[in-house]
Parts: structure tokens; sequence; C-alpha cells
């Protein structure tokens, strides 16, 4: 099968307050369509090595593919559209702006790529939140939305580029076990019905159990 | 590549959430550009005015034959090797005219930086009323010229200069002595040379120059009544006035004319040094409050979107994540510094305008100054031009720095510090 991620030898340090060692030789790949977990205690640097996969975090040692091609080394500005095309992104807060509408919010990357008109956007976008049952809140501003909603919307969003591979950073960690449920739902049918790959760290083990792969990490290694 | 529909649009979306800080912002910027308009209308009208009271009525260069001793004793000329004292030298008795003073005029006319010479015939006088006698100085000249190159009109109270040309044995009397004498229009004033020769003259207008010992003392008539008066021939010309068309070239000129024709040429400056200085030191007073105006509203924009990227960190963060380029992100920022810009250096050129026409409609009146009526207020486009480019870059570079932090902002420490 397709590999969508991989890295080859990722090495990291933290230089302040002390020179630390966190992440050590990490070679790891995501497969097309695989839902795939990182668990692991705190500390152990899965979400550092999540925001190394999402090409925010340049400073580290080794190398990293998406789609095959190498991105380490890139420049921040090619790594931005990487990040707008490929990879949609899921916090455990609900990052959304909060000065803007839910429908505004769900588009934005979009326009930012602007590979589509502004209508198909805009359709797109409604479909994204109808798919997952929060279209009545479309013309809402963000800031006026419960929890459970802005993690739904943040979805949307990170789904609007049809991305290569969702990253989530603990999205079910601050949601009450009904909306927790909820997004794990959400995210199996995702990767089930249209073959999404989904990286996702979390600390809960029963959404783990539910994802195709668990990769378990600590001190700083994959040890499974 | 940059998608500038949507970074306006976040940009705007940003500034109409806040509405408060960017109308505090704008207002900041307006009331900087509206005081920096209205202040150099102000004070360049005022400037303009007092400039035409002077410069109007002064010739760019002034010839007339001074009278002063002679550089030479015929002693000295005797014992060039002796050292030799003469006590109590007088000067030599001659004429007061100056020595062909037409071909000098017609000379003077041909030149290409010469707008204009007019000759004048200036003399001492009495104006007589039944025993008194008061000193005063009477000036021959051309008047339609005079109005045409020197503003001579402007000056004119009641009468006209047209009937001093029309009217023979006509006078236009200062205002001060037509006060003293209790005279008008149309009333004859007795004028006595100093030869003794008495001659009524017609009053045919008052002038107020504005300046008490001019309007005390000085009257006109034309040359051709004064050379009568005085029993003189029609070459007689004791000043030349030349206007000239580049007051810059006064200095250079009027020493030449010294040189070529032994006679005495005082140039404007040189006649008015002091009010060169007091011009100068206005417009350096009015510019430098203008500026620090404008630099207090950049400051005042800075803060606030400094502020401003303090509070959006969550959002910079967000932005970043989901595929905006550090330079995105900066445009979003630089472009929401240039829109207050825009907006509150329009509104400040509004106010200004609005404000200096205010002051342009105020009364304003002055014995000094009969032709003015309201305050003096110059209404230069350029300045309104200065204002909105100053505007723009004080909001840009205002809107730089804060937005070049926000270009730097790492989003992963945002979103892990949460």
């Amino acid at each position: 099968m397709e590999t969508v991620l991989h890295t080859k030898n990722i090495d990291k340090y933290f230089r302040n307050p002390v020179p630390f060692h966190v992440l050590k030789n990490i070679n790891l790949s995501v497969k097309k369509g695989e839902f795939a977990s990182i668990m692991g205690k705190s500390g152990c640097g899965k979400s550092t090595l999540l925001y190394i996969l999402s090409t925010m975090d340049r400073d580290y040692e080794g190398e990293l593919f998406i789609n095959e091609d190498l991105i380490t080394g890139q420049d921040g500005d090619t790594l931005s559209r990487i990040r707008n095309e490929h990879i949609g992104f899921v916090f455990q807060f609900h990052y959304l702006l909060s000065e803007f509408t839910v429908l505004e919010n769900v588009m934005l990357p979009a326009k930012k790529l602007a590979r589509k008109s502004y209508e198909e956007i805009t359709h797109d976008a409604m479909e994204k939140l109808r798919m997952l049952n929060i279209d009545h809140l479309a013309t809402k501003r963000a800031s006026r939305v419960s929890g459970g909603e802005k993690q739904r919307i943040a979805i949307a969003r990170a789904l609007i580029n049809d991305p290569t591979i969702i990253m989530g950073d603990e999205p079910t960690g601050n949601l009450d076990s009904y909306n927790a449920d909820n997004v794990l739902d959400i995210f199996r049918q995702l990767s089930d019905e249209q073959g999404l790959s989904l990286l996702i760290v979390t600390h809960d083990t029963e959404f783990a159990s539910k994802t195709d792969r668990i990769i378990t990490m600590s001190d700083g290694r994959i040890i499974s | 590549m940059i998608n500038w529909q949507v970074i306006l649009s976040i940009a705007k979306t940003h500034l109409v959430s806040k509405r408060k800080q960017t109308i505090t912002a704008g207002l900041g910027v307006t009331f900087g550009i509206g005081a920096y308009i209205t202040l150099v209308c102000f004070m360049t009208g005022l400037n303009g005015m007092l400039d035409s009271l002077i410069l109007d009525q002064t010739p760019h260069i002034h010839i007339f034959n001074e009278i002063e001793p002679s550089q030479v004793q015929p002693l000295e000329q005797k014992f060039k090797e002796a050292l030799t004292q003469v006590h109590s030298v007088r000067p030599k008795q001659r004429k007061k005219n100056i020595h062909n003073a037409f071909p000098l005029i017609q000379n003077l006319t041909n030149n290409s930086d010469v707008m204009a010479a007019l000759p004048q015939v200036n003399t001492q006088i009495f104006y007589v009323s039944g025993a008194i006698e008061l000193g005063g100085n009477l000036t021959g000249m051309l008047p339609n010229e005079e109005v045409t190159y020197f503003n001579f009109d402007k000056y004119i109270i009641s009468g006209t200069s047209q009937a001093l040309e029309n009217i023979p044995n006509s006078i236009l009397l200062g205002v001060g002595i037509a006060e003293k004498m209790s005279l008008s229009v149309g009333d004859r004033v007795q004028i006595s040379t100093a030869n003794g020769t008495v001659q009524p003259l017609k009053i045919v207008g008052l002038f107020q120059s504005g300046i008490a010992e001019i309007d005390n003392v000085f009257s006109f008539s034309t040359v051709k009544t004064v050379q009568q008066l005085l029993g003189e021939p029609k070459s007689y010309i004791t000043d030349i006035n030349v206007k000239l068309f580049d007051m810059e070239k006064a200095f250079t000129l009027s020493r030449k004319l010294e040189k070529q024709h032994n006679l005495k040429a005082i140039d404007i400056k040189t006649a008015n040094a002091q009010f060169e200085t007091g011009t100068t030191i206005r417009n350096l007073i009015t510019y430098s409050v203008s500026i620090t105006l404008l630099i207090v509203a950049g400051f005042g924009i800075y803060n606030i979107l400094n502020m401003l990227i303090y509070e959006k960190m969550n959002d910079i963060a967000i932005l970043k994540a989901t595929g905006f380029s550090g330079r995105d992100v900066q445009y979003i920022f630089m472009s929401q510094a240039i829109i207050i810009g825009i907006l509150g250096g329009c509104l400040g050129l509004v106010l200004g305008f609005l404000l200096s026409l205010a002051i342009d409609n105020t009364p304003f009146d002055t014995q000094a100054l009969p032709t003015i009526t309201t305050y003096p207020v110059n209404h230069d486009p350029v300045f309104y031009i200065i204002g909105i480019v100053f505007a723009l870059i004080a909001t840009f570079f205002a809107g730089y720095l804060p937005a070049r932090k926000a270009r730097k902002i790492d989003p992963v420490q945002i979103i892990r510090g949460q």
C-alpha cells in the first residue's frame, strides 16, 4: 500500500533550559487510509514528534517525507503551502478564529489555497459542515458555539482542502465523553468511508483501541 | 503567492471586530493630520500675508543717489605718500537726482532678469494747513505701473490710483496726515517745498499701509507733478525701484549696478534681513510641531497594533498551522495599519480643511492691515498631499515593526504553551 508519510532517523534536541535529547532515531510510516494513533506517557515526545511531522517544527535532524517528497530543508513559504495543501490539523483546544463565522473559519484554508472559486469553496465548506451535522451553525460566530461543536468545526476546517493526512494533538482531550465519542466516530467514519489517513496523538486508551494501529512511544523512542 | 483578497478580508474582520481600538488608532492619525493641515495652512497663510506686507511694497533693488562725503579728498591726492588728516569733512554739494536716470532705466528694462524698473521722485515737503506746517515726504511715481508691479492699490482705502493719473496736480494722502488735518477725498491740501514754493494739490485718495510712520508722513503724486513742484526738468529722477523675476538675483545685480553707475543700490535681503530670519523661524516651528504631532499619531498605531498582536497570538498560530505563511501574517497586520492610515489620514485632511476654512472665515480686524478682514489661510494642495503621504509612511512603519514580530511567531510554541 502507498505510504503518505514516513520518516528516516529523526532526532530532536531541546536546548533550553538544558540540552535534552527528546526524540531518538524515529522511523515511522503511515500508509494511505490508515488510522493510526500515537500513545505514550506525558513528556515522551509524542506531541513534539507530531509537530515535526506537521512541518511546523523545522528544528530536527533526519528526514521527513510526505507523499514520497522530501520535506526536510524546504523554506518556510513552501512548508506553509504543503501544510495548507496536504495536512489537516485538529488541536486539543478548539482553535478557531473567534471573530469569524463558522463558515468563514472552515473556508479560510481553502481561500488561502485558492485552487477553487469562492462559490465552490462555500459549497464545499457547507458540504463538510453538513457531513458533521453542524450546518445549522454556519452563520454563527465561532465564539458563540459550544466546545464539542467547535471541535467538529475544526475537523471540517481540517478537511476543507481534502488533505493527504489529518493530524490531531489530543483532539478529544478537552471534551466530555459524549463529544469525545462523537469525534472518534467522525474520524472512524472518515477513515472507513473516505479512505482518509489519520495520525492522532492521544492519552485515551479507549480512543486508541478503536484505531487501526497504535504507535507506542517511551522516552523519545518508538517501542511498538 | 500572495492572496490579497483573503489577507484583506482577515484584516477587515480584525478591524471591524476591534472597533474601539480601530477608531482610537484612526482618530490619532486624524487629529495628527488635521492639526498638521490646520497649522501649516494657517502659519503659511500668515507668513504669506506678512511677506506680502513687506515684499509687495519693497522693491527688489532700490537705486538712489546717497549723499556722502567724497571718498578721496584733494589733499590726499596731492600728498599720496604723506599721512594726512582732514577734520570736519562735508559732503560735496550736488543734486539728489540720479544722473542719466532714463538711459539707466532703459538699460535695466532690457535686462532679461528685470521685470520692471520704475522711476520715482522723492522730496521733503510740508503739509500746510493754515498756520500749521507738518513735515512730510512726497513721492512722485507712475501710478499704473506701481499698481501693476508693487500692488500699490492694495493699500488705497478710498479713491483710486487711476484718478492720480487722470487728474493733474492731484495727491494721494497718507491716512494719518488726512486725519490730523481733517482732510478727505475731494479736498485740497497746500504743499510747501523746501525752497518755498507753495502749491495746492487735490486729494484723490487716501492710503493706509498699516505702518504708522509711513501713513503719518508719506504722500504720493505723479512724477510729473512733483517735478513741476520742484521746478526740475523731466529728467529729474531721485530713485529707481527695480522688480526682478527672481528675487534671489537681487544681491548680485545690486552690487553690479553700484559698481557700474557709482550709485547706491540696496537689495531686498539687505534691507529686510531680520524679516527673512523671522519667516525661516516661523516655518521651522510649524514643521517641527507638525512632525511631532504625526510621530505621536504613529506611536499610537504602533502601540495598538502591538497589543492587537499579543491578543491575536492564537489566531496567528492557527493561521500558520492551517497554511498561512509568515509573510501572509505580516501582510495581514500591515494592511490593518495602512487601512487605519488611509481612513484616518483622509478624515484628517477633511478635518484640517474644515478647521482651516473656519479660521479663514474668522474675522480679523486690525488697524494695521486695512485690506485684511479674516485670518489669512493658505489652502495649498501640496500640504494635503504631504499630509496624506506622511500619514501613509508613518502608519506603514508603525505597522511594519509589530507585523514583523507577528511574522516570526512560532506557532508550535503558542499551541504547546496552551
